[in-house]
């Protein structure tokens, strides 16, 4: 359905994103995953044809969208897809949604947009979708104002607001990082619900491993702009063969043990002026040896997934 | 809702206007000299003069004055011109739409073409043009009124002949005039616009505007527009005072009859009654102004209709 290959992104002389492949099909949910500031929602704003909007432009690659090259796609084609077939969901629910304006308008927008609705049609049916998102009371809640109401509600506007046009492709960029605990786990169970209920494809942009092991079936690791590894999720899970995707997996808390520690991957992601020479993860990695520093590693590809590690080989091997 | 903020507010006017109107009632006692001196003929006794201000009840305790005064206001006599010998609510009626006429079009003329200005430089974001606005804003703010007034009296009329020197006969005279008094206007209106609507674009919500497949156009006058305004209402509304006070000096340098005009010559001659009219009516139209500030920005924004409320 989308698929988008070895894509990269400038701003100005910068080039914050470069070499970065994935592909989802309907009924499927790839996960993107990386720390802040790995290109993530770059990712996710080139692909709604967003880049100029903060300044940035597509340098290379491919977005290929039901067979169509996205990156020479005209505004006014690309408008038809925003919102229509591909719908966003964005991080913050506090501060997506206009604090000015009523929330059944901002969502009756879409129908009206990309269906042909007139305002009582698309108000009925921005009901329905409220409804079917288990939002209580979905007429009262259309006459109210973004600020009264929580994250989680507000979460779930916005995702009324990415399927009222029953979209193929849903991009949720980080959507429950500024939600509480159990909230997330309600809204990650209903975009799962989502995918499965209307065979739609959805690329999870997210930090968590924990959300990736249970949603996903197939993931892409990124690390200061570059994809460092992908396959399905089992065998990334079960075979780590990037060190930067081991050290994710193994920041996930587990259990109730008093003995174990939390861990930690040490020193911070390089900013984009800063991105080292060869491997950009070399100067955390903890197995890095001379040529990491002088030589980009290419993709080690071992059946449906891929690792761009050196010594990928040699994982293998210890895993064997 | 908006009833309810809005009677609130007017509740609040009342220890204002109180404060208002003592400070309007004592500053006009601290001017040296009284109207009495005005009055006096060449060769007048000091028993005339103690006649005449026992006359006008200008002897009595400060504070006697103020509640006597006040007093009347709360019935509507505005008293009698000392100087002038006419009621001082005739001399305000004949003046004020004058004042009115000015004001507003001046309003009109620097909300309009400053909102105008101020949205397209934040649209086309060229460098020629920011640095014209620029320098236009900085003039618009500093340059004063009546050096203004000057300059154009000199230009148009004197050079080009095109609008009458002074005076308030039919609306080529309101020309120079409206434009001296818009011009600080316009440029603070732009200046205002400009920033509100460059800081609503980086708001996130804009993100998800786009991504919903809506046009630029409809984002910018749906959406960023509303917020825009919130600050743009705010500083129209301290302007309403602001020009009513503003056009004493043009209203003077243009000859024209109005509020400013009756105020500067009652000054001059400390017709103390007309004095504090006028100020009283200055006074009113700033409160007023912030009060439809506070309203139409209460109106706009549900956040702040229930935060006051």
């Amino acid at each position: 359905m989308l698929s988008v290959r070895d894509l990269g992104v400038a701003f100005g002389a910068v080039e914050p994103l470069s070499g970065v492949s994935f592909s989802v099909d309907k009924g499927e949910t790839i996960g993107i995953v990386g720390e802040s500031g790995s290109g993530k929602s770059l990712t996710a704003m080139s692909v709604m044809g967003l880049l100029p909007l903060i300044g940035g432009r597509i340098t290379g690659g491919r977005i290929v969208f039901d067979g169509q090259d996205l990156t020479s796609l005209p505004e006014r084609a690309y408008r038809k897809l925003r919102g229509g077939r591909i719908g966003l969901i964005t991080q913050n629910p506090m501060t997506s949604l206009d604090p000015l304006q009523k929330i059944g308008p901002q969502v009756d927008d879409v129908a009206r947009l990309h269906l042909g609705m007139n305002a009582n049609e698309a108000r009925a049916r921005t009901e329905e979708i409220l409804g079917t998102l288990r939002i209580p009371e979905p007429a009262l809640i259309c006459d109210r104002y973004p600020h009264q109401m929580s994250g989680g509600m507000k979460q779930r506007i916005v995702i009324a607001m990415a399927l009222a046009a029953d979209p193929d492709v849903l991009i949720a960029d980080e959507p429950t990082t500024a939600l509480d605990v159990t909230v997330q786990a309600q809204i990650i169970r209903l975009l799962d619900d989502l995918v499965k209920q209307r065979d739609l494809a959805l690329v999870l942009i997210t930090h968590d491993m924990s959300v990736v092991a249970q949603t996903c079936d197939k993931v892409v690791v990124m690390y200061a702009g570059r994809a460092v590894e992908y396959g399905p999720v089992e065998t990334i899970f079960d075979r780590p063969r990037h060190p930067y995707t081991q050290a994710l997996i193994a920041c996930i808390p587990r259990g109730l043990d008093d003995t174990a520690r939390l861990t930690g991957i040490e020193g911070t992601v390089p900013t984009v002026i800063n991105y080292p020479k060869g491997c950009p993860f070399h100067p955390r990695c903890t197995r890095a040896e001379a040529i990491c520093a002088t030589d980009p590693p290419d993709f080690s590809v071992e059946g449906d997934s891929a690792a761009a590690c050196h010594f990928a080989e040699v994982a293998d091997a210890q895993s064997a | 809702m908006i009833l309810r903020y809005t009677f609130l507010r007017l509740l609040m006017l009342i220890p204002v206007s109180f404060s208002i109107s003592v400070v309007i009632f004592m500053i006009v006692y601290l001017l040296p000299g009284d109207p009495i001196d005005n009055l006096l003929r060449v060769g007048s006794s000091p028993e005339d003069r103690a006649e005449l201000v026992a006359q006008y009840g200008l002897d009595r305790n400060l504070v006697v004055q103020y509640f006597v005064w006040i007093g009347n206001m709360f019935q509507g006599e505005f008293g009698q011109a000392i100087v002038l010998r006419r009621p001082v609510a005739d001399l305000v009626a004949q003046n004020l739409p004058y004042s009115l006429t000015l004001g507003g079009l001046a309003f009109l003329f620097s909300s309009t073409v400053g909102m105008t200005l101020g949205t397209i430089s934040a649209v086309v974001r060229h460098p020629v043009l920011d640095r014209f606005m620029r320098g236009f804003i900085l003039l618009g703010s500093t340059v004063p009124g009546f050096w203004l007034a000057l300059l154009l009296i000199l230009f148009f009329s004197v050079n080009l002949g095109w609008f009458p020197v002074s005076g308030a006969g039919g609306w080529t005279s309101l020309v120079l005039p409206v434009l001296t008094i818009g011009f600080g206007g316009v440029a603070l209106v732009a200046r205002v616009t400009r920033v509100a609507l460059l800081d609503a674009q980086r708001e996130d919500f804009v993100t998800l505007l786009h991504a919903k497949g809506l046009s630029s156009g409809t984002i910018l006058f749906r959406h960023l527009m509303p917020h825009a305004l919130l600050p743009v209402v705010t500083i129209l509304a301290l302007r309403i005072g602001w020009i009513l006070g503003g056009a004493v000096t043009v209203e003077f340098v243009f000859g024209r009859p109005g509020l400013g005009s009756l105020l500067i010559r009652a000054l001059g001659q400390r017709d103390y009654p007309v004095v504090q009219a006028c100020l009283l009516m200055l006074a009113l139209a700033v409160m007023l102004g912030t009060l439809i500030g506070d309203v139409a920005q209460a109106s706009m924004d549900p956040r702040i209709r229930e935060k006051k409320s």
